[in-house]
């Protein structure tokens, strides 16, 4: 047997008193793709940081092909032939793909002849890999799916033969992820190694040879990928056997209680950004929005919730509410009725420098019953607080810690129990699982779902088709501020609800629309 | 970063910075050909070894803890007022108009309708900037710094053209009326029978000083316009998502903090002076500042930071009367200061966490 393109041995590293990497030994074999699973700050990242030079590991040894290496920086990871795929893009956006390549691998003082030589290189790579990009489109000017491409190309120039992309689907439509794991496939046959980090079960078993389990800083399990299944990696993840569907009753709609017609939403720079959507929800259900990021499902969220002006009609329980006026603020929604998660808990469901008691006030802080004469009552909102914390099981149950001494599922845990225990006729929710790990995300699904159950309004947002899925009592499709259409969960599937989300009747001529050609005849060649 | 023990981050750091600036400063001395232990015990002699010294101090440090208190009220919205200096002039005008111009018959009552105009001028000084920031996005930092020199020049015409007695080549207005003279820490301490030198310029604004330390503490940590100011200075998105006008708390928060640094005048212009003169503030809006940074924004800290700082004052001042180190260096003394526990403060702070995290690792 050859020797493995990676092995680690022994790697530990510490922060202050975290261990985020405990004693780690992983052999990842030539031409494999390898999948690294594990939760929110399990340590997958850590790991990877510290075979791409960003971190040094307190202990352990690294061996590239066989040979032991030292990678004190990223230059020596790049030199040892590691290229890395972020999750959050490094390019720059106003370069062209050529010079976004080029970028830290010029060959001389003048450009000229390493563009030359980039273009000629980028055209062979592209036949190699199937791996086309237009090198003169400017970064900006094209979509994610083609963003990551370069990303990749950018690694293969520098000569990489192992490939590591940090959760590289987090931004993708299922189709673009789809693309990206043909892709995969062919660098693999090309002879490439990759290491694919995700916490997505599915991704896992549909792309990768070998898996590695990780848990609290540890590698609790390395598997052939055939021979796992995601229950049995769900459970080696968590630590204990997690449900992965959620268990709901039949919906039982009642009135109406959101009724939203022709809104629009234009942004601060003029951009529309929701084109006139009209949607109702009723009591007692869950709407589900489903749409790739960036396709006006923030803003919608952002204007039910008071966050930003729009106009059109939009009534709550038959009672028309301000779009741009006086009352469009967060303030008068709340007292509408209306509770809000919003998608991004660090930036806007918490003040992360707050301790959990005072973020439980948030947002609802002129409550009658938390104010004593000119001050406010903290005796009162710390009681609150205390009982909430406790029911939403947020751990640890320390009132005093600062919402930013919490775990992504736990700060998490502090917003919905602060929104839902208000009672609201209609839940806003955005992106209710993000960052958040899987035993918390069956909390939190079954929270909604109960709320749902005593005949309550959902609106969810969110950019996981599978939540949307397994939520939803129907899911509306949201593509470049328009609602491309309605489904009943149990009529639809992911492929179908990929191709809405990647407006499918829109813009007839449109790259996108040709990638959905493209991606439809995949379709029908295998289901004639 | 480990996170430091909040004891650490409250003494420990200012501490540390505090005493390299004073190595550095003694270096200095050195350097300059002069005798820095001599120095240095004449600094603090001369600042804290008598009530003579303390009359001066506690002066300064008044004047201080107004322009500090400014400061921090406007950092915990993370608004950045630089101009306390504009603010505290502004201030003296209206406790200068207040006083010449209505006939008070006790000091109490004066004193009074003075603070609640030096207040209101100091607050309607800092209303326009922080207008400019809310509704135009025009740059607290650059408006308020703008607004201290406007405030001088208007100042500046006033007084020469408006305020000055006939006669006066002095651009400074009357004598303010017996009846609105403070008493001064000397006059109060003896009526009860404890002995301090007469003659300082310490006076009953101290008290006020450290009543407006208790408004503000209550302000920022109990009051629901504090947790709002807190919430909207840590985030604005989530200001905005909690319901929080932008708008109106940049506006409130930086008239507060005017009307602080507007109260400042009834210690200097109404206590010391008795008359409104040019340049009356002398850089106390701009110690505020580091006052501020070194004491945390909280009122505590900023009461010890002030009083630092008019020891600093006092015991420089004692410096360039007693010997021949020159008045420059005592500014640079001060500005090492303000580095060390201001601009430095992250350096400092780094320096301490290896001292006091690393033991700790190798215990586990």
């Amino acid at each position: 047997m050859s020797e493995p393109a990676i092995e680690l041995k022994g790697i530990s590293k510490a922060f202050g008193p975290v261990q985020a990497n405990k004693d780690i030994s992983i052999r990842v074999m030539p031409g494999t793709i390898h999948g690294i699973i594990g939760e929110n700050g399990a340590g997958k990242s850590t790991l990877m940081s510290i075979l791409y030079g960003f971190y040094k590991a307190d202990k352990g040894e690294i061996y590239i092909a066989g040979t032991k290496t030292s990678i004190p920086d990223s230059q020596a990871a790049i030199a040892a032939g590691i290229g890395m795929v972020f999750q959050h893009f490094k390019l720059v956006q106003n370069f062209t793909v050529l010079e976004n390549v080029i970028l830290g691998a010029e060959d001389g003082a003048l450009l000229g002849p390493s563009l030359t030589k980039a273009r000629k290189e980028l055209t062979a790579l592209a036949a190699e890999y199937e791996l086309n990009v237009d090198p003169d489109a400017v970064i900006q000017d094209i979509g994610v799916g083609m963003q990551q491409r370069v990303e990749i190309l950018k690694a293969l120039y520098r000569q990489a033969d192992i490939l590591i992309l940090d959760e590289p689907t987090g931004v993708l439509t299922p189709a673009e992820a789809d693309q990206l794991f043909r892709i995969l496939h062919r660098l693999k046959d090309e002879g490439k190694t990759i290491i694919l980090i995700t916490h997505k079960l599915r991704e896992i078993m549909e792309a990768t040879d070998t898996v590695s389990v990780m848990r609290r800083g540890e590698m609790t399990a390395t598997v052939k990928t055939s021979e796992t299944s995601p229950e049995h990696l769900a459970e080696l993840m968590v630590g204990r056997k997690v449900l992965l569907r959620v268990d709901k009753k039949p919906a039982q709609p009642g009135e109406k209680v959101l009724e939203v017609e022709n809104l629009k939403v234009v942004d601060s720079k003029g951009v529309v950004r929701v084109k006139g959507i009209s949607f109702e929800v009723r009591a007692g259900e869950i709407l589900g929005i489903a749409g790739v990021a960036g396709n006006g499902q923030s803003e919608l969220l952002e204007v039910l919730g008071g966050m930003r002006t729009g106009t059109g009609t939009i009534r709550v329980n038959g009672q028309e509410i301000d779009l741009s006026g006086k009352h469009s603020d967060a303030r008068s929604r709340r007292e509408r009725g209306i509770a809000h998660v919003p998608e991004d808990r660090q930036r806007e469901g918490l003040i992360m420098d707050f301790k959990a008691w005072e973020n439980i006030a948030f947002g609802y802080h002129d409550d009658v019953k938390y104010q004593s004469g000119l001050l406010m009552n903290n005796t009162a909102i710390r009681k609150d607080a205390e009982g909430k914390i406790e029911r939403f099981d947020v751990r640890p149950a320390n009132c005093d810690l600062e919402a930013k001494s919490f775990s992504g599922g736990n700060q998490q845990k502090i917003v919905l129990a602060r929104e839902i225990e208000r009672d609201p006729d209609l839940l806003l929710v955005g992106q209710p699982t993000r960052g958040v790990d899987i035993g918390a995300i069956e909390f939190i699904h079954q929270q909604i779902v109960a709320l749902r159950d005593k005949g309550k309004a959902i609106l969810l947002v969110s950019v996981e088709l599978e939540e949307i899925l397994s939520l939803s009592d129907r899911v509306a499709v949201i593509f470049d501020g328009q609602l491309m259409g309605e489904r009943l969960p149990a009529e639809t599937d992911e492929k179908e609800l990929g191709l809405m989300m990647a407006g499918m009747t829109s813009e007839p001529d449109g790259p996108v629309h040709k990638a959905v050609e493209a991606q439809l005849a995949h379709v029908h060649g295998k289901a004639p | 970063m480990e996170q430091l023990p909040k004891w650490a981050d409250l003494v420990v750091v200012p501490l540390v910075g505090l005493i390299m600036a004073f190595v550095l400063s003694m270096l200095m001395v050195l350097v300059t050909g002069h005798d820095p232990i001599q120095a240095l015990k004449l600094m603090v002699s001369g600042a804290l070894g008598s009530t003579y010294g303390w009359g001066y101090t506690l002066y300064y440090a008044t004047n201080f803890i107004f322009t500090g208190l400014a400061v921090a009220v406007a950092f915990h919205a993370s608004l950045f007022n630089i101009g306390g200096e504009g603010q505290a002039a502004i201030g003296g005008l209206g406790v200068a108009l207040v006083c010449l111009f209505i006939p008070w018959p006790h000091w109490t009552i004066a004193l009074l309708a003075a603070s609640a105009s030096a207040a209101v001028f100091g607050a309607l000084w800092a209303l326009i900037p922080a207008y400019l920031q809310a509704k135009r996005g025009s740059h607290i930092v650059i408006t308020t710094i703008m607004f201290n020199f406007i405030a001088a020049s208007l100042l500046n015409y006033v007084l020469v053209n408006q305020l000055r007695p006939r006669g006066s080549m002095d651009p400074a207005t009357a004598k303010f009326p017996e009846a609105t003279h403070l008493p001064s820490l000397g006059d109060m301490l003896g009526a009860v029978g404890i002995p301090f030198a007469k003659g300082t310029p310490a006076n009953v604004s101290l008290f006020v000083a450290l009543a407006a330390c208790v408004f503000v503490y209550y302000l920022i940590w109990r009051t629901r316009l504090g947790y709002q100011l807190r919430a909207f200075g840590k985030s604005q998105p989530a200001a905005v998502y909690a319901g929080i006008n932008p708008v109106k708390i940049t506006i409130i928060t930086m008239m507060i903090s005017g009307a602080l640094a507007g109260l400042m005048a009834i210690n200097n212009v109404m206590g010391e002076a008795e008359r409104l003169i040019l340049g009356s503030v002398e850089g106390a809006g701009f110690i505020g500042i580091a006052v501020a940074l070194m004491g945390r924004s909280h009122p505590i800290g900023i009461l010890f930071a002030a009083l630092l700082f008019g020891a600093l004052y006092q015991g420089g001042a004692e410096l360039g009367l007693w010997t021949s180190i020159p008045r420059e260096l005592v500014i640079v003394i001060q500005a090492l200061v303000i580095l060390f526990t201001g601009a430095l403060d992250n350096m400092v702070r780094l320096m301490v966490a290896k001292v006091l995290i690393r033991p700790k690792r190798a215990e586990a």
